[in-house]
């Protein structure tokens, strides 16, 4: 069940930042700043406990990178305020840019703040574009209980509903 | 001079030309001369970063600068002629308020922060953040000029000066500015950028989704892009201050902060129930600084206080605020199954592979 964690069998998978608990169901794949309004989202969410693998993007370009090969959900923020081109960070991009990695993703969740206007959750929408699959939700900052709550929820759901193996 | 003596001479001139390690580790920024004045100082060097969030915001500020000359307010004459006299009272009233905060902010409100930065970078961040708050200070008085006689003008600043709710929450802030506890002053710096501004900003916003004062609510529009970012930063500086205090000191600032909130929302409550008394929407303002106050504390790092159906604004604000809020993006809920594919925006293409 855990082979991704096994050392030998394929050196180049990652390992989750937290890892499921009981049976695996799916996994959530995020990104966040220095900021950490992600990171703590997601530590509040604990989809670990609802069977769900979470993996975290780097932030520096150093630190090793992250390889997946299982479906996911990805959830990052959006470097609001400037131009649409910029709204998906690098580090983000640079993670999707790897077709072994892109080929997993299921459905983008995406963070912002209703100030940048336009621009609001627009990572959600460019990588919902991009690589075709549904915006599911968005939070703004680090997200309310309502927005904790409803991720936990709705990812695990999303997994029972959409099975692949 | 022989070649000898002239290699000779620069080698030994070098020996004071440049300092050591040790200087430079001595050497201070200019605003740490008042602790230090014996100290060298040392110039803001942006090629060696230390915190790598300073550089994204400072260009993300640049990228985001603006003046009101590029906005044609002069174009919401004819809207503003359709405004009842006491819709104008009230814009003119409202605009005074946010005057009064902007100006409180690019004065004192960015600056008691540069003393205790924690980089070089930080120190300029907040000169720059300074500069737009005059910006938007200055842009509410281009509205003023467009749309209202002197008289009006004079009447909106004697009206400022005399309300007591403006003048308690200005001074609830100035307090904290001038407070001894540099991570103090920038809980009182988010909250105003993130809560204090948009019991005033609601108004604009709700003439634009009444299709009143349209070029008014855009340049309201880039004051609120701005206000996200120097609510976010301060916010951001705090927290990393905070992880370096004692935990008695993360509990007295934790407290400090709700405290200053609830003070701050009760004064909210009480200037937005009064300055737009006989507005249908005044609930709809309460919600919405709930919402910010939501907002403010997530951005100093704190779980959000108000719950769901206390900060339920209304669509219509929403969708002024940015229209892409209101599109249903809750697949979760099961309503979603109309959800959006994305909006046309380009890409920056050469930065993605497929």
């Amino acid at each position: 069940m855990e082979q991704q964690q096994t050392a030998g069998t394929d050196s180049e998978l990652s390992a989750p930042e937290f890892a499921a608990q009981g049976q695996r169901l799916g996994a959530v794949v995020y990104f966040s700043s220095a900021s950490r309004n992600t990171a703590r989202f997601i530590a509040n969410c604990h989809l670990d406990d609802e069977g769900i693998d979470v993996f975290r993007i780097p932030l520096r370009p150093k630190d090793p990178p992250l390889n997946i090969r299982q479906p996911y959900i990805l959830m990052v923020p959006t470097y609001g305020g400037g131009s649409a081109k910029k709204a998906v960070m690098p580090q983000i991009k640079r993670f999707l840019n790897d077709p072994a990695n892109r080929a997993g993703i299921r459905g983008v969740i995406a963070s912002g703040n209703t100030n940048f206007g336009e621009a609001f959750c627009m990572a959600g929408d460019i990588i919902s574009r991009k690589c075709n699959v549904p915006f599911l939700y968005y939070f703004e900052l680090m997200g309310t209980k309502e927005d904790q709550e409803k991720v936990r929820r709705g990812v695990v759901d999303f997994f029972r509903n959409h099975p692949e193996s | 001079m022989s070649q000898q003596e002239s290699t000779q001479e620069s080698t030994k001139s070098e020996a004071g030309v440049y300092a050591d390690d040790e200087m430079m580790r001595q050497s201070i920024t200019p605003p740490q001369y008042r602790v230090t004045p014996e100290a060298r100082i040392r110039p803001v060097n942006w090629n060696k970063i230390t915190d790598e969030k300073d550089l994204e915001v400072w260009n993300r500020l640049v990228s985001n600068f603006w003046l009101p000359e590029k906005v044609p307010l002069s174009n919401d004459i004819p809207s503003w002629n359709t405004l009842t006299d006491h819709e104008r009272q009230t814009t003119v009233r409202v605009f005074a308020g946010l005057t009064m905060l902007d100006t409180t902010q690019a004065t004192i409100g960015e600056l008691v922060q540069i003393d205790h930065a924690r980089t070089e970078q930080e120190q300029a961040i907040y000169t720059n953040i300074a500069f737009m708050q005059s910006v938007h200070a200055r842009s509410y008085s281009s509205v003023f000029s467009t749309l209202c006689s002197s008289e009006e003008i004079d009447k909106a600043y004697r009206w400022a000066v005399a309300n007591d709710v403006l003048q308690e929450r200005v001074h609830t802030v100035l307090h904290e500015y001038v407070s001894e506890d540099p991570l103090k002053r920038k809980v009182a710096s988010t909250m105003l950028s993130s809560l204090m501004l948009y019991a005033g900003f609601y108004l604009p916003l709700y003439f634009s989704s009444h299709a009143k004062l349209m070029n008014t609510a855009d340049m309201i529009r880039l004051i609120l892009r701005d206000k996200a970012i120097h609510g976010y930063y301060s916010g951001y500086k705090y927290q990393r201050g905070l992880e370096e205090r004692t935990q008695a000191d993360q509990a007295m600032l934790e407290k400090f902060t709700n405290d200053l909130l609830d003070k701050l929302y009760d004064l909210e409550m009480v200037y937005s129930g009064q300055i737009y008394e006989g507005f249908p929407f005044v609930e709809d303002v309460f919600a919405f600084v709930r919402y910010n106050a939501n907002k403010a504390l997530m951005n100093l790092g704190y779980p959000a206080r108000f719950a769901a159906d206390q900060t339920d604004v209304s669509s219509e604000i929403l969708a002024a605020l940015s229209p892409s809020a209101n599109e249903n993006h809750d697949f979760f809920s099961g309503s979603g199954s109309s959800y959006v594919m994305g909006h046309s925006e380009s890409t920056d293409d050469d930065d993605w592979d497929f």
